[in-house]
């Protein structure tokens, strides 16, 4: 009777499971027809898409690229039997137009560079995971490749050699060394690469230049401003008391900036001259145009903003109330509205003669508008913080600023990442309101395209490519919160 | 309070220092550019070309007054200006004279205090209507559905020559030219109503421009030209006999094949006064002699202006009609050069 058992001694083989749920099969059985009601969607979904995409690819792959007007597009089309195509020669002629708008044709590296070395810039901001060298290396390849745009003289020259050796340096260390290498060398006391925050910050100041050009001084004289302001509150504060010395440190650049830097310029020009050709604003038009809008806002209204959540929450009377009255202000008035300020109702009010530059107008009205929406989406992430953080930080003992710093704004900006991207991407779309004061950017010369006798009556081939043009800046804004969000998730859910 | 007084002291400040700067001609020498207001992209009239150069019959207004006072016909910025920020673009002197299509009006004229200096191309608002729809007049539109362009003169004209007929109609609403286009060709509407020369422009856009018909009624006078600011009649001298010396070098058969010839001097003595070589009508403008012999060679006379860019040989195909010489059987009678 012993070897009676009741239950099995000997462990079963596994098995592969059944062929209906692993694989292609599994997967669309579990996706797309589980059950009746799922695979009726199923084809129906699919038909529909079938149906769209039935009509819509052959419009698009339509062989009218080389054609130099509506016309040839419609000989293009008819002579190869369809009933209708798209004419993509209006895009092959106008792309230059609908990213450089009327920057000069031979300038046009300019703005390309101060795009990409934007992200150069941005990398060490928003990604943590690239080395100093792989952004200093970048860095080096960006401005040697586009060394090779440029006209040639015994300078370039030597400026490429230089970047060629950086490059090659650089590059060579990346793969000689691997991470973990370096980063033993660096605690054994290895000399570390400057930080590439310190490029972020001349990048500020090196974006007008390469954009607007003129003499190299002004930008200098700019920086200056805050080397100013550090100096002013560093030597002044254990005099006078801080809270003088960071209003003065306030007033010193701002004085600086509206009365003595014109005259620092001119006089450092005369004496050092360097610079590049100047483009006025006028002359910047199309994705060019909506990107430096666009960006500038962003950048700036996102610190803009912070402060201004920080203000409406503060316990101090007059700058809750103002913060309170702008957000409210702002917020309360359309956009357009503020544009219209802009382009009309200033002129009215400055002295003719005044030339307060157009582009720089807009885009101080689009950062105020967009900092009002983002100091309440930041208000929002501070309500949603806990009141024992607060509390935990004055136990702590840390002053308002530390705690705002270490604990508050960390945590609620975290939480209102997808908030923040979705005012961006919003404001960088608003660009395309500026078409409405007569600034060219992409919408509007799809209008001005359309007035050329041999493109006018083509609608869907220009907003198409425009709507292309802004998803790949959008949808990356948004993958890139997406990743943000994986990246700081701390919870354990 | 302490806002009203800041107000107060901008506007103090704007006027004084616009009547310091009253004289736009110093102010476009010493510059060395024009600035000219002109359309964000009008077919024939004004639009960029793939280099960004601007080119039409507006702008060509443009580069004859730059020629005219600076003696070189590239010296103009042009400004992009829509309907809604044209004209207080003039009013704060961020362009220099406005060659927007812009109909003369009355108020216009007189209510937001600008100076037409004539009429560079007379228009009026005309219907578009297909073929098949069988309607040979406009006043046979009774009960049809109409295409029409929001906040502009021609939704009150239209209302008013229906009401005139004591016929009725639908209005669908448009907002921009090219939607207009499409809304017409998808059936949207029946008919389609703009001035007379976008009703040409559009139409050769068509795929068979002969399935449409244009009805033969003009109901609006449209009478387009420059204009600039009241309170410097000098500069708007300029403008004026600029533009009539475009004129007048048609009416007189100067070209811009034969100007060079007609310049070194010729039997007509208003031809030699009009290219200053007789006579100081430039000085009496405050300009070179040679001003209207290079308004002149920037773009051809109005004849040879008018035929490149929306004449019958363009796509446009506008003919001259009203835009003729009073010889011909137009209405262009500029006053003599004297």
């Amino acid at each position: 009777m012993n070897d009676l058992s009741f239950v099995r001694t000997e462990m079963l083989p596994e098995r592969d499971p059944p062929p209906s749920t692993t694989g292609v099969i599994g997967w669309l059985r579990k996706n797309m027809f589980d059950g009746v009601w799922n695979t009726l969607l199923t084809i129906a979904s699919i038909g529909l898409i079938v149906w769209v995409l039935g009509h819509i690819l052959p419009w698009i792959w339509s062989p009218t690229w080389n054609a130099g007007s509506l016309d040839q597009c419609r000989e293009i089309v008819g002579a190869s039997g369809k009933a209708s195509g798209a004419c993509w020669g209006v895009i092959h002629e106008r792309w230059p137009q609908m990213l450089y708008g009327f920057y000069p044709a031979e300038l046009r590296l300019r703005p390309t560079l101060a795009f990409f070395l934007l992200f150069i810039a941005l990398i060490p901001v928003l990604f943590n995971m690239i080395s100093r060298r792989m952004n200093w290396f970048l860095l080096a390849l960006v401005l040697f490749v586009a060394t090779f745009f440029t006209a040639s003289s015994a300078l370039m020259i030597v400026v490429q050699i230089v970047l060629a050796a950086a490059v090659l340096y650089i590059g060579y260390t990346l793969v000689a060394n691997s991470g973990s290498d370096r980063a033993e060398q660096i605690a054994a006391g290895a000399r570390r690469l400057p930080n590439p925050l310190i490029f972020t910050a001349l990048y500020v100041f090196l974006m007008p230049w390469l954009l607007w050009g003129g003499t190299i001084w002004t930008p200098v004289g700019a920086a200056l401003g805050f080397v100013i302001g550090w100096l002013v509150f560093r030597l002044l504060a254990p005099v006078l008391g801080t809270l003088t010395a960071i209003i003065l440190a306030f007033a010193a650049p701002v004085l600086w900036w509206l009365l003595l830097n014109g005259l620092f310029a001119s006089a450092m020009h005369a004496i050092l001259p360097f610079g590049l050709e100047p483009v006025e604003s006028r002359q910047f038009g199309g994705l060019l145009l909506s990107v430096t809008i666009g960006v500038t806002a962003i950048a700036v209204s996102l610190p803009m903003g912070i402060v201004l959540a920080l203000g409406r929450q503060s316990d101090l009377v007059i700058v809750k109330s103002l913060s309170v009255i702008f957000i409210e202000f702002i917020r309360g008035v359309p956009l357009i509205t503020l544009l219209f300020v802009a382009s009309v109702l200033l002129n009215i009010f400055l002295p003719p003669g005044t030339d307060f530059d157009i582009i720089l107008r807009v885009i101080i009205m689009a950062t105020v508008f967009a900092s009002a929406y983002m100091a309440e989406v930041i208000r929002g992430g501070l309500a949603a913080l806990p009141k024992g953080q607060y509390e935990a930080a004055d136990a702590l003992g840390l002053d308002y600023w530390k705690a705002q710093r270490l604990i508050i704004m960390p945590q609620a900006l975290k939480i209102s990442i997808p908030g923040i991207v979705s005012t961006f991407i919003g404001l960088f779309k608003d660009t395309t309101l500026v078409s409405i004061i007569g600034l060219l950017d992409p919408v509007g010369l799809s209008n001005s395209i359309r007035a050329d006798t041999n493109w006018n009556g083509i609608v869907w081939e220009l907003y198409g490519f425009i709507a292309l043009l802004f998803f790949i800046f959008t949808f990356s804004m948004s993958r890139y919160s997406m990743y943000l969000e994986r990246r700081l998730r701390t919870d354990h859910r | 309070m302490k806002k009203t007084f800041i107000l107060g002291a901008l506007t103090v400040a704007a006027m004084s220092a616009g009547a310091a700067s009253a004289a736009t001609l110093d102010d476009v020498k010493a510059r060395g550019k024009l600035e000219c207001g002109v359309n964000t992209g009008l077919v024939g009239f004004a639009a960029p070309d793939a280099n960004g150069r601007w080119e039409g019959f507006d702008a060509a207004y443009c580069r004859a007054v730059a020629a005219a006072v600076l003696g070189d016909p590239d010296a103009v910025e042009f400004v992009p200006l829509t309907t809604k920020t044209r004209f207080t673009a003039l009013a704060a002197a961020e362009v220099d004279v406005l060659s927007r299509n812009t109909t003369w009006t009355f108020s216009r004229d007189v209510d937001l205090k600008f100076e037409f200096v004539g009429v560079n191309y007379y228009d009026g608002q005309g219907f578009m209507a297909p073929k098949n729809l069988g309607v040979s007049s406009a006043k046979e539109l009774d009960g049809a559905t109409v295409c029409i362009q929001t906040g502009t003169t021609t939704e009150l004209n239209l209302a008013d020559f229906f009401r005139a007929n004591n016929i009725s109609y639908e209005p669908v609403p448009i907002e921009t030219n090219a939607e207009g286009q499409t809304q017409y060709l998808a059936g949207a509407c029946d008919v389609y109503t703009t001035d007379a020369s976008g009703l040409a422009a559009t139409r050769a856009t068509f795929e068979d421009p002969s399935a449409h018909v244009i009805l033969p009624e003009i109901i609006s006078k449209e009478p387009l030209g420059p204009l600039v600011r009241h309170g410097d009649p000098e500069w708007g001298d300029i403008a004026r006999w600029t533009l009539n010396a475009l004129i007048a070098a048609e009416e007189l058969g100067v070209t811009s094949a034969n100007i060079e010839e007609l310049a070194a001097g010729s039997d007509n003595p208003e031809i030699n006064r009009l290219l200053g070589t007789e006579g100081n009508l430039g000085e009496m403008l405050g300009l070179e002699a040679d001003w209207a012999k290079n308004a002149i060679m920037a773009g051809g006379n109005y004849g040879e202006i008018f035929a490149k860019t929306i004449g019958e040989s363009t796509p446009i195909g506008l003919a001259r009609g009203l835009n003729a010489q009073w010889k011909d059987g137009g209405i262009l009678y500029v006053p003599p050069f004297r």
